[in-house]
């Protein structure tokens, strides 16, 4: 298949050594002076990680920020379910870690499919986020000298990840809440709970606002800005289960790309190796297990296929631990995407354990006689706790049953270097871009990336935007405003009037299936070619069967997840054109006909080193693809060896 | 599996509420109570029939977001979980289980289970922070914390914020809550400037918010998802003893 490239795009990376590149870019950037910063007004969508840092920097700045959530309060973003940690070269461990390293580790992650420049600044920005996180009071686990302590994680030699036991997550969102309370407090943000952004104004080009839902009373309501940034996660909930909160979704990124924002790297989506398996038709959702339960735990299946005895009556010899055996030299700290796609094959080749034989175990018996139970507490209290709240087991005896699922999606709105997507005026930061981790995400990237991008890139680069823009006055009557929130009311009135007989939910079961089957962890032509007729044949279903209960002017979650599952039935679509025309395996991307002779991802530097970035298309027409060519400069492309 | 569940059903914060019956015979005792939930809300939309509204998120215990008082406790029967991850089989085949929101003044009901809890991040805005820009921060390693300090502080921080101590306390105190902000601050150095300022400020934001008193009854202790002690609120009654001795002295 020929792309139909309709040209290579901007991405305003400086030019000038690796190492000096971000720098560069700031000296140049326009600032907007102390007096002229309290007369913009930015509109920040969402409030986990990245969203949170974003708009409490920009009021410390001066800025007036608006922000906008789904919640009923800023600390329930998904970003508190993070649980392993954060990784910043500081090289506390003495083992030879370095921004160098980093940088080198998370390209390599990413299998080569990210840009230099970005994931140097990433690399390079991180030990800050740990300084600013610690100066919040983030209460980051410590040796018993009073220095932080670190651990590994996946796809690397050194510890450099910090963590506070399992709950990193909720420590950090809970430092970046704290700082949007400071300036909620001090006048700066206004913060809008239960708001949902349904619709991008674009005034002359540039994004000037959004249309919201109150989720309360239904009310339609105008925000216009001068700048907008979403900070809105990730998508992988298109799987119906995934380890994403239940209300996690793509609405205001696919109402953005609607608008015009280019969408990269649709199909590029992590699954998690280790998460709880899935139980039956009722379960919501997937629970992750952190995988920082891969430094002390070991998988492995039964060598026997169908072997009934439980884990701890099958002798040692009667084991195979695969990931040791297939990748010796980083044994179970294997990256994600080979960590699942092991995890896979054990299943296919009938190994798999637990009811329908699609688990492998994940046994920390031989770290328990190693450390003892205390020490294991320590580090994995909570996430012991939740295993066996969920599954009624204890997981220290025999050993825990895991499986891969849908956990975090690469893929995002394209943003050029300074994080700014194709409309100007609209930046994407966050799970919600696609920059930085290329086709696969290291272990404790996630956090890191976030941070970088609300606490200190956005800052600066959102600065050197509004410097150079010509802004006219906007208003709630401006006619693109009018015209967004007619839209709207029209897409809200079209959900509620097919008096059809399945709800929303039963729809996303139905497409999370499909695309699990499809466009999931290994992916084919001919599947993917049947998944994008299916998923078009669904979404007209969808119109014709649905049944929303209610009105518009009240409470109504099913008309909120109806909203939601229309746009997945969209994007689901894209994500496997993006698929179908990326013909080579990468990272989380495995093409069934792209394999090396071990059953590694086979790349195709000379086709495929680049980001395709799609257009928005009207229904059923193929969209235009943008495509940016990715440069390596520091390093010779070769194939990723975790052996 | 058979429930019945009572489900206390109101349209909207002004309107009049009442319990509503649902009995629900295919589940599984391995599903939680918002699966149940869920399906019983999937079952009222295909039925073109207002489901029951109730916030949650996460569904594993770290969001805060879920909150519905069972048979009459915050969270339910099983303790140190919360709502999302209640098993079914907490409960007696064929039991009637009753369901109804956090009922605390500060906490209006929005709809059916789902509740206003705005007030608690009013009171943290108040001065639940350190106060420092991004940007200014020293090296991470500047400053070494004693361990003990450290672990202290987490098992206060651990606090999702979900009010179910609220809900449970007798006089509608939210001191577990703001207790576990002042002494995950507390503790840390990081957190001494503003130790006293905090104190003052957060107690003064709960009583502005009409959250009441704590008279030690403990009930929020027991309703606490995440196993947060009485001794959080013992403290924040000595650091803003000691903040308002300071400044009479002063």
């Amino acid at each position: 298949m020929t792309l139909e490239t309709v040209s290579a795009v901007d991405d305003r990376t400086p030019s000038g050594p690796l190492e000096t590149r971000w720098t560069r870019r700031r000296d140049e950037l326009a600032l907007v002076g102390p007096a002229h910063r309290r007369r913009h007004t930015l509109l920040v969508i969402g409030a986990g990680l990245a969203g949170a840092s974003a708009a409490a920097t920009l009021s410390e700045l001066g800025y007036r920020v608006r922000c906008l959530v789904f919640h009923d309060s800023p600390r329930r973003a998904h970003s508190v379910a993070a649980q392993g940690g954060l990784n910043a070269p500081k090289n506390y461990q003495n083992d030879g870690d370095s921004v160098w390293r980093l940088f080198m580790d998370t390209l390599e992650g990413g299998d080569f499919r990210s840009r230099e420049s970005n994931v140097y600044r990433l690399a390079e920005l991180s030990a800050r986020i740990i300084d600013h996180a610690v100066a919040q009071g983030v209460p980051f686990a410590r040796e018993y000298g009073g220095y932080l302590a670190n651990r590994s994680f996946g796809g690397t030699l050194v510890s450099r990840t910090f963590y506070a036991r399992g709950q990193t997550g909720q420590q950090l969102l809970l430092g970046a809440y704290g700082a949007l309370a400071k300036e909620e407090h001090a006048g700066g943000v206004t913060l809008l709970p239960r708001r949902e952004m349904l619709d991008l104004i674009v005034v002359d080009g540039r994004a000037r606002g959004v249309i919201a839902r109150d989720l309360v009373t239904g009310a339609l309501e105008t925000h216009v800005a001068d700048a907008v940034v979403l900070a809105t996660g990730g998508y992988a909930n298109v799987y119906y289960l995934s380890t994403n909160a239940k209300a996690s979704n793509a609405t205001a990124i696919w109402r953005a790309h609607r608008r015009g924002a280019a969408f990269a790297n649709p199909g590029f989506l992590q699954f998690h190796p280790t998460c709880l398996p899935a139980s039956g038709e009722h379960q919501a959702k997937t629970t992750l297990m952190s995988e920082s339960l891969r430094n002390d735990g070991r998988m492995w299946v039964p060598r026997r296929p169908g072997d009934p005895r439980r884990p701890e009556d099958i002798p040692e010899g009667e084991r195979d631990y695969f990931l040791e055996r297939r990748y010796p030299r980083y044994g179970n700290l294997v990256p994600r995407d080979l960590g699942s796609r092991a995890c896979k094959a054990m299943g296919d080749e009938g190994r798999g354990v637990g009811p329908g034989g699609r688990a492998v175990y994940l046994d920390l018996s031989e770290a328990l006689g190693r450390l003892g139970m205390d020490v294991l507490r320590e580090r994995y209290g909570n996430l012991f706790e939740m295993y066996q709240h969920i599954t009624g087991d204890d997981p220290l005896k025999g050993a825990m049953r895991i499986a891969p699922a849908a956990h975090y999606t690469m893929g995002g709105l394209w943003v050029d270097y300074d994080l700014m997507t194709t409309i100007p005026g609209l930046f994407a930061i966050g799970e919600a871009n696609f920059s930085d981790h290329g086709a696969n995400r290291l272990g404790a990237s996630a956090m890191m990336q976030a941070l970088a991008d609300g606490y200190f890139i956005l800052p600066y680069t959102l600065a050197g935007y509004l410097a150079g823009a010509t802004l006219q006055p906007v208003g709630e009557e401006t006619p693109e405003a009018r015209a967004a929130r007619a839209d709207v009311r029209a897409r809200v009135e079209r959900l509620l009037a097919p008096a059809g007989r399945r709800t929303a939910n039963d729809f996303h079961r139905a497409l999370g299936r499909l695309m699990w089957e499809s466009c999931g962890l290994e992916r084919s032509r001919a599947g993917l070619e049947k998944a994008i007729d299916e998923v078009a044949s669904l979404r007209d279903t969808f119109w014709q069967d649905l049944t929303v209960p209610g009105s518009t002017g009240e409470v109504n979650q099913e008309l909120e997840r109806a909203g939601r599952v229309a746009d997945f039935l969209e994007l689901a679509e894209l994500m496997c054109r993006d698929a179908l025309a990326r013909e080579e395996s990468c990272g989380c991307h495995f093409r069934v006909e792209y394999q090396t002779d071990d059953g590694e991802a086979l790349r195709d530097d000379e086709r495929f080193s680049n980001v395709m970035a799609w257009l928005p298309a009207s229904a059923g027409a193929t969209p235009e693809c943008l495509v940016e060519p990715l440069h390596f400069e520091s390093i010779a492309l070769h194939e990723r060896s975790y052996r | 599996m058979k429930l019945t569940l009572r489900v206390w059903r109101q349209p909207e914060a002004d309107a009049p509420g009442g319990f509503l019956r649902y009995t629900l015979d295919d589940l599984d005792p391995g599903m939680t109570l918002l699966e149940a939930l869920d399906r019983l809300n999937e079952r009222l939309a295909a039925a073109g029939e207002p489901p029951v509204a109730f916030d949650s998120d996460c569904r594993e215990g770290i969001c805060g977001a879920c909150g519905i008082v069972v048979d009459g406790r915050p969270h339910g029967p099983v303790p140190g979980i919360t709502s999302c991850l209640l098993p079914l089989r907490a409960f007696r085949d064929g039991a009637t289980v009753v369901l109804e929101p956090f009922r605390t003044g500060t906490f209006p009901v929005i709809r059916d289970l789902m509740v206003d809890r705005r007030a608690l991040d009013r009171v943290m805005q108040a001065g639940g922070y350190v106060t420092v820009r991004a940007g200014s921060a020293p090296d991470a390693n500047a400053l070494p914390i004693a361990r003990d300090a450290v672990e202290g502080a987490l098992d206060a921080s651990t606090c999702i914020g979900c009010g179910a101590c609220v809900a449970a306390c007798p006089n509608g105190s939210a001191s577990l809550f703001t207790g576990a902000k002042l002494r995950h601050l507390g503790l840390l150095p990081q957190g001494q400037p503003e130790r006293s300022r905090r104190a003052e400020a957060l107690v003064a934001a709960s009583d502005e918010e009409g959250f009441g008193g704590c008279s030690l009854h403990g009930e929020c202790v027991a309703a606490c998802p995440k196993g947060i002690g009485l001794g959080v609120i013992t403290r924040m009654n000595r650091d803003y003893l000691r903040a308002v001795l300071t400044s009479c002295v002063t």
